[in-house]
């Protein structure tokens, strides 16, 4: 299929070349991070076979928990943990694509956006961080 | 039920959220938090942690497959992020020096005055087929686009992206303080305000959602609010509804995606109605 995505004002291959490459970033991170939470689904479920036939384990899963500490919970409820890290991959997938933007506007000398692409990633850590605050 | 049961209707509730919300660019929580809370009895705490893990789902598959097709402006997007990352910031700080009450009232009634309009609005006239918009502005916001549905080349000119700007702060105050109406308020901004076409806008405010949910995911995962058991079975379920949802959006007709966004819009704008007058 032929994509005509050239915009106004830009190289024309430059874009398109742009927009696949964040496709794939965002499609590469969603890989990994759906076989993490599924391998993690699976490892529970083999680990603790009543999850498949007790319907009173559900109760204990849904009380409120604290945060998992990722490398704890790997060694002591590794399915836990691997959806867990499945879910912080999942979470990381905005953050590389804000990445991956930073490093083409550098490339390609448009400065306005590189300074537009680099505050919008320090004010998505700044509050992220926060949440460790308060 | 049993958890094996349980994670099952997440999954498939989660799916309809997918589905639902890469069709209009809202992220999916619209569908998620009522459909865990009232279906299935999850604790409203969970359901939100999972909701910000659909809309961060949902941005990414369902831009991954837009921007494919080139329907994403990545450029208006970044722009526009900048605002909603900046909002969201200031509402977190915010939060505890507004009484939330008299936002929702607030925003209750603008959203249901920008259903209204959104129901009446027109598509501004295509430019002529092969036209390229002429370069405006240092931003450099124009773009094209091509519809599967009617297999024509749509180019469209960007404007007034100050007014885009400034409504976007707002959207991202929304979302950092409420935590819903984020999309709502976007995509009407970029079709109303900045004449972008609507497949276009709600495409982009797909893409752009997830930065903004990132902005806000670090507190509830802290908390604990992010449970593997629930949250993990979301995220899978509305990548497989994004699947559906982006390859239905891009044939539908515009109309069909502005009455369905006019009705969910009525929808969060009644839902902050009864959350202010009873909290």
């Amino acid at each position: 299929m032929i994509r005509r995505t050239a915009r106004a004002g830009e190289g024309p291959t430059d874009i398109s070349r742009f927009e696949m490459r964040l496709s794939r970033v965002l499609r590469w991170g969603l890989a990994v991070s759906t076989v993490l939470i599924l391998t993690g689904i699976v490892v529970s479920m083999v680990r603790h076979p009543e999850f498949m036939t007790e319907a009173s384990s559900l109760e204990p899963l849904l009380r409120p928990g604290v945060a998992v500490d990722v490398t704890e919970s790997l060694m002591d409820a590794p399915g836990r943990g691997l959806v867990t890290a499945g879910l912080l991959v999942l979470m990381a997938t905005p953050v590389l694509r804000v990445l991956a933007s930073i490093i083409t506007f550098g490339r390609q000398r448009d400065w306005l956006f590189l300074a537009i692409t680099s505050m919008v990633l320090v004010l998505m850590l700044l509050s992220f961080g926060l949440g460790r605050v308060h | 039920m049993t958890p094996l049961v349980f994670m099952l209707c997440v999954f498939v509730i989660s799916i309809g959220g997918g589905c639902f919300g890469s069709m209009l660019g809202l992220g999916g929580g619209v569908i998620v938090v009522p459909g865990l809370t009232l279906l299935l009895g999850v604790p409203v705490h969970y359901a939100i942690g999972a909701s910000i893990v659909a809309i961060i789902a949902t941005s990414s598959g369902a831009g991954a497959a837009y921007l494919r097709r080139g329907f994403v402006n990545t450029r208006v997007a970044m722009f526009l992020e900048l605002g909603t990352t900046a909002g969201a910031l200031a509402g977190a700080f915010a939060a505890g020096l507004i009484e939330p009450r008299w936002l929702l009232l607030t925003f209750a009634a603008a959203i249901t005055y920008t259903a209204l309009m959104m129901g009446r609005y027109k598509d501004p006239p295509r430019l002529a087929a092969d036209a390229m918009p002429p370069v405006r502005g240092r931003l450099r916001l124009s773009g094209a686009y091509t519809d599967p549905r009617t297999n024509e080349h749509h180019a469209y000119r960007v404007g007034r992206s100050g007014l885009g700007f400034v409504v976007s702060i707002v959207a991202g105050v929304l979302s950092g303080l409420l935590g819903i109406g984020g999309g709502a308020v976007k995509v009407p901004a970029m079709t109303m305000a900045m004449g972008i076409p609507i497949k276009v806008a709600t495409a982009t405010s797909n893409f752009m959602i997830g930065v903004t949910a990132i902005a806000g995911a670090g507190v509830y995962y802290t908390r604990g609010d992010i449970d593997p058991y629930i949250a993990g079975p979301t995220a899978v379920g509305v990548l497989c509804g994004t699947m559906i949802g982006t390859r239905f959006m891009i044939h539908l007709r515009n109309s069909a995606i502005r009455w369905m966004f006019t009705g969910v819009l009525l929808l969060i704008a009644v839902q902050m109605l009864r959350k202010g007058l009873w909290p």
